[in-house]
């Protein structure tokens, strides 16, 4: 009943483009960063924030970045946790070189740099396509972690090899270190979350974003009607690789304070990331998030299911674990390939004209 | 000779045969690659998968025992008996063969005609639900794998090469494993097993003839779903082997299932839908980064092995889009 575009009249071009043209959708996407911003510092614990909050809106920073060259561009890339270790690397190097640089300017400086890191290795997508391209970006993964671990510059020739951040702080506030408060780490990484979002969304329905679904589409009538592939290509590896930079640098120095790279940066990292993505959506700003709430909350709920209600003895949950996760990845991939998200617009659509059938 | 030269020719025996096992994994991949145009990452977990049942089976474990005991209180772990190998290895292709009617039944027909990356997501589901099932059938222990295969180095290797070294230089003779040498012979045989069957026998056509085209083949009464089934078994079934060579040299456990990222630079060099490119790469791709470790390693950190075999067909990738024996990529719009 409330969900209805009729009565609604636009009278530009704005607003016929606008993101939410239905006020329903305004109004409950105002409320949802209402709640983010005015109820969920108060209450946020230590558990809450580690477990569910901070992973889930790293991981939405990184899919939303996965999605971008994925989803929108159609470059298959599985070098995400090679990209996110750059990210880190760059903020810790960042970090310890000028101890006075504010933690918003590291972390930003961490993105641009991860940048140019993808764009680098985006550069073989110009003649290599699809899987052949996902394996070669395979290079990037286990090369960059190699590197991090080998080479001491990297970690300050810290005798563990492990990096740790140092206690950075914006403003009052402390962002990094054990000292933090889950809030304002909460907050941060908020920021974050909703300034690249907004950035995405923007990007993509802009000229930039339409050549790069153009390039998905069929790269080479995209060409053919005047899209630069090398710039619609290299564009999206940087730009997803600026967020990727960015949800590494935010995993590492606010989420974590310490990493050691093989163990947090595997292939692995670049696989969740992946499912996230397809599992919420490709191309689709809201299935980026859909899909790393699935994927962070699946693991605790599961967890708090068999371990704490249940009894079980660890190891078995954790067994239980990967066969559930595989099995509803097949089983959603059967019912809704287009992910989360298609299954989302198929209920708008239920509700726009509920209660009647048609 | 002098012994320089013979270290070399050393690191390149080794990694030729450390290819060839990588050929086995890559093998794999291709067959239901160019059957299906599946991009089947689960490979290497049903190359760990097979193993752990082979040996379950061999020494007599009992399936789900640690799910058993921790929901009844029981503390079984063992049948009393244990099979010889040759009949254990029967049980796990029919287990296997089991599996690829699974995978056809409860996957594959219900994905038909979605996009590649759609499948891809699919099989690394099915790794993912795969390595759960492997660790609760039979527990996440490591074990040891022994079918009978000789392992050990080569004395008479050894023996026959010591001369060969110049007058008054330290050289103790090529050491070759023999576990590698067998792997490499069953891999040869393997490979002309599977060509005699694709190139002479009814199936074998009919598998060459869906590789060929999904919908001609479909036109001429060839059943996709038998054609999968077929595949998936006989990846199947080279997955074992590769398990079985796999698991005698390091025993079986998880890093077994990541000997499929190994064989991914493999793929790339040879080609996807090449028998043979997988055999030439993975040898080039063995002897490659062995001697590259050799000669660069110490001065760059080792362990180079990581990521070596990447950048190398990276690199080949870029001048060679298709790999070294793909079909040719002709795009229309």
């Amino acid at each position: 009943m409330l969900y209805r575009e009729v009565g609604e009249f636009k009278t530009s071009y704005a607003q016929d483009s606008q993101t939410f043209p239905i006020k329903f959708d305004k109004y409950r996407y105002y409320f949802v960063v209402l709640v983010g911003l005015l109820f969920v510092p108060f209450v946020i614990n230590d558990y809450w924030a580690n477990a569910v909050f901070l992973p889930f809106l790293i991981y939405a920073i990184a899919s939303l970045g996965l999605n971008i060259l994925t989803g929108y561009c159609g470059q298959v890339s599985l070098g995400t946790g090679g990209f996110m270790a750059v990210g880190a690397y760059a903020s810790y190097k960042l970090m310890t070189a000028f101890p006075d640089l504010n933690i918003l300017i590291i972390v930003l400086l961490s993105g641009v740099i991860t940048a140019f890191v993808g764009t680098l290795f985006g550069l073989p997508s110009l003649r290599i396509k699809g899987f052949y391209l996902a394996v070669a970006t395979l290079a990037a993964q286990f090369f960059l972690i190699w590197l991090f671990n080998k080479v001491g510059w990297f970690y300050n020739y810290s005798a563990t090899g492990m990096i740790t951040s140092p206690d950075r702080s914006f403003g009052n506030f402390l962002i990094t270190g054990p000292n933090a408060t889950p809030a304002s780490k909460y907050l941060f990484c908020f920021f974050f979350v909703f300034l690249l979002a907004w950035i995405a969304r923007n990007l993509t329905r802009g000229k930039i974003g339409r050549s790069w679904m153009a390039i998905r589409d069929m790269d080479i009538a995209a060409e053919i009607i005047g899209v630069n592939p090398l710039i619609a290509k290299l564009s999206a590896f940087a730009i997803s690789s600026f967020y990727v930079g960015i949800a590494g640098a935010l995993f590492f120095s606010v989420y974590l304070g310490a990493v050691e790279v093989t163990e947090a940066f595997s292939i692995q990292k670049s696989f969740i990331v992946l499912f996230m993505v397809i599992i919420g959506g490709l191309g689709s700003i809201f299935g980026s998030f859909a899909g790393a709430a699935f994927m962070v909350l699946l693991p605790v709920a599961l967890k708090n299911l068999l371990v704490l209600q249940f009894g079980w003895p660890v190891d078995i949950a954790a067994h239980f674990e990967f066969i559930i996760i595989g099995g509803l990845i097949i089983f959603f991939l059967i019912v809704e390939p287009h992910g989360l998200a298609q299954l989302w617009n198929l209920l708008k659509q239920k509700l726009r004209i509920w209660p009647f059938p048609y | 000779m002098s012994a320089d030269f013979l270290y070399t020719i050393e690191v390149i025996i080794n990694g030729l045969m450390a290819g060839v096992l990588y050929s086995l994994v890559a093998l794999g991949f291709v067959l239901i690659f160019k059957a299906s145009g599946i991009f089947n990452y689960a490979q290497g977990v049903m190359a760990l998968f097979a193993a752990l049942t082979l040996v379950g089976l061999q020494e007599g474990r009992v399936p789900f025992a640690h799910l058993i005991n921790a929901m009844f209180g029981t503390k079984i772990h063992h049948f009393d008996w244990s099979l010889p190998a040759l009949l254990a290895i029967i049980l796990t292709v029919l287990i296997m063969i089991l599996f690829a009617i699974l995978v056809e039944k409860l996957i594959l027909k219900h994905l038909v005609n979605q996009e590649p990356i759609i499948l891809f997501m699919a099989t690394i589901g099915l790794a993912y639900f795969m390595e759960g099932f492997g660790d609760l059938m039979w527990g996440s222990d490591v074990k040891t794998l022994n079918v009978g295969i000789p392992q050990g180095g080569s004395f008479w290797f050894e023996d026959f090469t010591i001369g060969w070294a110049a007058e008054g230089e330290k050289f103790y003779g090529m050491y070759v494993d023999l576990l590698d040498v067998w792997a490499a012979i069953i891999a040869i045989s393997l490979v002309l097993v599977l060509t005699i069957f694709s190139q002479y026998t009814k199936s074998g056509r009919a598998l060459r003839a869906v590789a060929d085209d999904h919908q001609a083949a479909l036109s001429v009464g060839i059943s996709l779903r038998v054609i999968w089934v077929l595949v998936w078994s006989i990846s199947g079934f080279v997955a074992l082997v590769a398990g079985m060579m796999w698991g005698a040299k390091s025993g079986v456990q998880f890093s077994l299932s990541l000997i499929a990222l190994k064989a991914l630079p493999v793929l790339m060099l040879g080609g996807f839908t090449s028998i043979p490119g997988a055999i030439v790469g993975g040898l080039i791709i063995g002897a490659g980064e062995k001697l590259f470790e050799f000669f660069m390693g110490p001065l760059i950190g080792g362990a180079t092995e990581n990521w070596f075999a990447y950048v190398l067909a990276l690199l080949f990738l870029v001048f060679r889009p298709q790999g070294l024996f793909g079909e040719k990529i002709i795009e229309r719009v």
